[in-house]
């Protein structure tokens, strides 16, 4: 493993709702600066991974750090302190259909930083450029924009208070592929540039491929394979090999019915 | 299948929900009193809760009244007791129908609304979001609505108040041939500092439970369009009853002595 300090780690994480196990016992970590990709299939608790991490469900077991410190049963302010160091884009976006665009994108450094709004206004509008919205795009409200445009938006959220660590989750499903690649190279230019950690989930290989310094697969509820992204075609793991190249032969069973 | 296993899951499951709705209460009111507070918002949720409720709480307070007042003419004519109809129209509006009738409409307006809104923001991860933005869901969403209840109630009930005794001056002057100016005189000289407050903060702890239910209801909503429909739903009934609940309670508390 890369020699860098670890900025998130998770150790022996589990989570199951009811009967259902999801995570079972995943061991992972994100070092400082580093672009980590977990791939895996749909429904194997990708989303559920970085919902624990961010303490929106509580692990059964395990514990998470981050900077070193457990934060996996921290409450109040000492929570929002570290919630402060992350930026978030939601499988789904998740904006506030309450609040203009810009709102949504300035969100964080008004209540969360206190920033007076005409400032985090022209912040917002400096983020939605970034990700390819004009000015014009600020004044509406969420309801109005298409499904890529709202997950573009809730990228500009996620980036808007130049954050420690990053999540993304698969921020380029549902664009065009043009606009796929312009999100890629925000994400490999907000690692380089501002330094950022971040961990990205997606099924897109080439998106993995292009922003990933590292890439892991989660396989019933553990990590079953993980290395730098040059190893990716050569990993010699069967069920990699099959994620990868996408084919429904091979030891992942889809659970469907002939 | 054991009859008393059945009961006991019963009474843990009641102890479970209220033990919930209790945390979720001290959380809620503990938010009210520590900084920030956000006061843009609770200014808005005033304007939706208190001013929008005006029309609808208005038009049942005036039609309340006016059949108070017919209704007690009618009984009170058989022992010759005419003259006592602006009094108790104006304890019974002022006492309990004002607080009762404006808390059941807003009940239904507001609770709804509320457990709708929250309910969608819930199941959508909008809450999440809230979260991830280190901004405490509670404070931002729950405190602005039960301060906004708290306050704007009082001052509806206020209103209702003088309109229902209106609806009654009308009824008893148009419809029963009261002397208009005796009646307003009859009135005024009854009107109790006692009877008025009574019935404000029976409001105030009305516009609590209505928003509180509104809140919570929506923040345990799962499971998309059907989830928050159901949430919207149990918030009016559940707000409703405890409302009534809370009537008997504060009536006791405040008149039996
Ligand atoms: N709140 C919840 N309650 C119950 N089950 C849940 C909940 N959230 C997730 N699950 C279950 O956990 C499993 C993993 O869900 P998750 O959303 O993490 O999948 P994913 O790996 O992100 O998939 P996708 O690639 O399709 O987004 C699913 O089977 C889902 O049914
Ligand atoms: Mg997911």
């Amino acid at each position: 493993m890369a020699g860098g300090s670890a900025k998130v780690e998770l150790k022996g994480v589990k989570k199951r709702f009811g009967d259902k196990v999801v995570l079972d016992g995943v061991d992972l970590r994100i070092d400082h600066g580093e672009s980590l990709v977990v791939i895996g299939g749909s429904g194997t608790g990708k989303s559920v991974m970085i919902k624990c991490v961010l303490g929106i469900l509580k692990p059964d077991e395990g514990q998470i750090f981050v900077d070193g410190k457990e934060v996996t049963r921290l409450r109040g302010r000492a929570r929002d302190a570290v919630l402060r160091k992350f930026g978030m884009l939601f499988q789904n976006s998740a904006l506030f259909d309450s609040l203009p665009v810009w709102e949504n994108v300035a969100f964080g450094l008004i209540q969360g930083r206190g920033m007076a709004r005409d400032k985090a206004h022209e912040m917002a509008i400096e983020k939605l450029g970034k990700v390819g919205l004009g000015p014009e795009v600020g004044a509406l409200s969420p309801a109005e924009l298409s499904g890529g445009m709202q997950k573009r938006v809730g990228l500009a959220r996620a980036i808007a208070a130049d954050p420690e660590i990053i999540f993304f989750d698969e921020p380029t499903t549902g664009l065009d592929p043009i606009m796929a690649d312009v999100i890629n190279d925000l994400i490999v230019t907000t690692v380089r540039d501002v330094g950022a950690t971040t961990l990205s989930i997606t099924h897109d290989m080439v998106s993995a491929r292009k922003i990933a310094s590292r890439i892991a697969m989660l396989y019933q509820g553990r990590i079953i394979w993980q290395g730098p992204t040059a190893a990716i075609d050569n990993s010699g793991n069967p069920f990699v090999e099959q994620f990868i190249h996408g084919r429904a032969e091979g030891p992942i069973k889809m659970e469907v019915r002939r | 299948m054991n009859l008393f296993a059945a009961i006991g899951r019963v009474f843990l499951l009641f102890l479970r929900e209220t033990g919930a709705l209790a945390v979720f209460a001290g959380d809620a009111v503990t938010g009210c009193i520590r900084p920030p507070l956000y006061w843009a918002l609770i200014g808005k949720q005033m304007m939706r809760i208190g001013y929008f409720s005006l029309p609808v709480v208005g038009l049942t307070a005036f039609f309340t009244g006016g059949v108070l007042a017919l209704q007690i003419y009618n009984g009170a004519s058989r022992y010759g007791a005419e003259t006592f109809v602006p009094v108790v129209v104006l304890v019974g509006i002022t006492r309990e129908l004002g607080p009762v009738i404006a808390g059941l409409m807003v009940a239904g307006r507001v609770a709804a609304a509320i457990a709708a809104e929250i309910g969608t923001m819930r199941v959508t991860e909008q809450i999440d979001a809230l979260t991830t933005l280190a901004t405490n869901p509670i404070k931002y969403l729950v405190v602005p609505r039960l301060v906004a209840a708290v306050v704007s109630m009082p001052i509806l009930v206020a209103i209702a108040d003088c309109i229902g005794v209106l609806g009654g001056y009308i009824a008893s002057t148009q419809g029963l041939g009261f002397n208009a100016h005796l009646y307003l005189s009859n009135t005024v000289d009854n009107v109790t500092y006692n009877d008025v407050s009574s019935g404000l903060i029976k409001a105030a702890v009305f516009g609590f439970i209505i928003a509180l239910m509104g809140c919570y209801n929506g923040f345990r909503s799962k499971g998309g369009a059907q989830g928050v429909g159901a949430a919207t739903t149990t918030a009016v009934v559940s707000a409703s009853i405890l409302l009534l609940a809370a009537n008997y309670i504060l009536t006791n508390l405040l008149f039996v002595k």
